[in-house]
């Protein structure tokens, strides 16, 4: 889901106060496709503390909505993952607090 | 023409480690040799702006109580790694309005041994319960889990991007940049790492984010750089010599970015890029083939790549040919970093915006000894600070 601005379409994934594009302040929830390909990507082998790596960090083209996110169920080196490939959105769990609540998140995976 | 800037007086310190000194020490001696190099006092100075990124705020006034408390305004000015070059941007356009002769923009950073940043975090709490927070409504650090935000993640992605728009990119493509750059540094004695790297070295070393290994990040050092500016007007009115030495600020420009689809999914460093660099040759009323010298943000190898292009250093989509033409290197058409570069050199963040306008005024004054680039006139000195900022000066050689 995306905030879409109604005036000039551009498409966000955060609280917006306005439309950095036109300056508008309506917007609409709106669908993004789930499919999409790699535009582009790297290895993440150093990050902060308490960070898994390595990882697959990635910009993927959903119909022309840029979307950031990991690939995921990919081996993490240069062998693997490759600009253009064609991957579709998948679910992961990120992790349960301590209450039991699970926290899921999103990435990407190969179309197989 | 009236309404000419100049540089009248600039240093660099030493980049590297400097344990001994606090950030005030390395701005006051940067600011005091300005000074001096210029053949002034900070009683001639109309305005200070002056920037410590990982300061507390008020560096301008910390560093006056130690140079000299004159009264004139003080900018503390911020842009992330653009910092440096916004400094200076402040005071000439001070001089450029007419509201001060003179000026001095500082700009210090101490970062040996900081690591890696970008990397956010926040402190464990006792007890863990998610609950969405911020604007994205995420319940825990998204970083590493949706995608990365850190430095050596972001721009490993834009070389990428560029490589998969234009094609021909690889990771050994982006380490003979690096390669370059390291070769580059061996001139340099003020910077912090001056030793040739091979390009089996660089490609062997510490992945940090793929395509980008250690040698290929901007070193993380401590230094500081000062420049003096002063108007068309006044210079006339100094001493042949110091006539001589100045350089004239061709452009100086100074854009955020504008927005386009994917901005705030992965920073845009080239929209915001190519509008300062197109402004400052239109200002300077010169172009690309016009430059004896380039300094650009090579803040990591996938950057300086995209940035060849940005700066309209080669034909849009052409920065691999113009790489692999040679063109880059200190003895090719376009000499680009001859400094050794934020990979070598390194990357002080507030200091680097003045550090690289140094370098070129350096070679301008014929002064860059063993890394002089003969004959030089005309160089151009280019930032980015992520979020964004784009810092572009070009400045030429002077005529008296």
């Amino acid at each position: 889901m995306a905030n879409e601005c109604t005036r000039c379409g551009a498409r966000y994934f955060d609280r917006r106060n306005a439309c950095a594009s036109c300056e508008n302040d309506v917007f609409t929830k709106v669908d993004v496709a789930t499919r999409g390909e790699v535009r582009a990507f790297t290895i993440v082998s150093k990050a902060a503390p308490g960070v898994p790596v390595p990882f697959v960090a990635a910009v993927v083209d959903c119909d022309g909505t840029s979307v950031r996110a990991n690939l995921i169920d990919v081996e993490p080196d240069d062998r693997h993952v490759a600009l253009g490939t064609k991957v579709e959105l998948a679910t992961t769990t990120v992790g349960v607090d301590d209450d039991g609540v699970e926290a899921v998140g999103f990435g990407f995976r190969p179309v197989s | 023409m009236a309404g000419d800037v100049w540089i009248l007086g600039i240093h660099m310190t030493k980049f590297g480690k400097h344990p001994d000194k606090d950030t005030v020490d390395l701005g006051a001696e940067a600011a005091r040799n300005a000074l001096r190099d210029g053949g002034v006092t900070m009683r001639d100075m109309d305005v200070l702006a002056a920037g410590n990124l990982m300061g507390r705020g008020a560096f301008a006034q910390e560093l006056q109580k130690q140079i000299g408390q004159t009264g004139i305004p003080a900018y503390n000015v911020a842009n992330a790694c653009a910092t440096g070059a916004t400094a200076l941007r402040t005071v000439v356009m001070a001089v450029k309005a007419g509201e001060a002769e003179m000026g001095l923009a500082v700009g210090v950073e101490k970062l040996a041994g900081a690591g890696l940043l970008g990397a956010g975090g926040r402190p464990k709490s006792e007890k863990q319960q998610y609950a969405p927070s911020g604007r994205f409504g995420a319940v825990t650090d998204t970083d590493g889990r949706i995608g990365t935000t850190t430095m050596p993640g972001v721009f490993a992605q834009i070389g990428m991007e560029y490589g998969h728009r234009y094609g021909g990119t690889s990771f050994e493509l982006f380490a003979k940049i690096s390669e370059k750059n390291h070769a580059h540094s061996t001139l340099n004695p003020l910077a912090a790492y001056s030793k040739k790297m091979s390009l089996e070295q660089i490609m062997g070393d510490v992945m940090i984010a793929y395509p980008n290994t250690r040698p290929m990040c901007s070193a993380n050092c401590d230094g500081g750089a000062a420049a003096v500016v002063v108007s068309d007007a006044k210079l006339k009115t100094l001493s042949l010599e110091q006539r001589r030495r100045a350089v004239k600020i061709s452009a100086s420009v100074l854009t955020s970015d504008p927005y386009t689809e994917s901005c705030q999914v992965l920073p845009d460093v080239s929209t915001l890029t190519k509008r300062a660099a197109d402004q400052a040759y239109e200002q300077a009323g010169v172009g690309p083939g016009d430059l004896d010298l380039v300094e650009l943000h090579d803040c990591f190898a996938t950057a300086e790549l995209v940035h060849y292009d940005n700066l309209r250093l080669c034909e849009e989509g052409g920065a691999v040919d113009f790489f692999q033409s040679g063109a880059p290197w200190r003895d090719g058409t376009t000499p680009v970093n001859v400094s050794g570069g934020l990979q070598s050199k390194g990357h002080p963040i507030a200091a680097t915006g003045i550090a690289n306008i140094w370098e070129v005024c350096h070679h301008l004054r014929g002064e860059a000894g063993a890394r002089q680039i003969d004959d030089a006139k005309v160089g151009l000195a280019h930032v980015i600070g992520l979020g964004s900022a784009c810092g572009v000066h070009i400045l030429e050689k002077s005529a008296a």
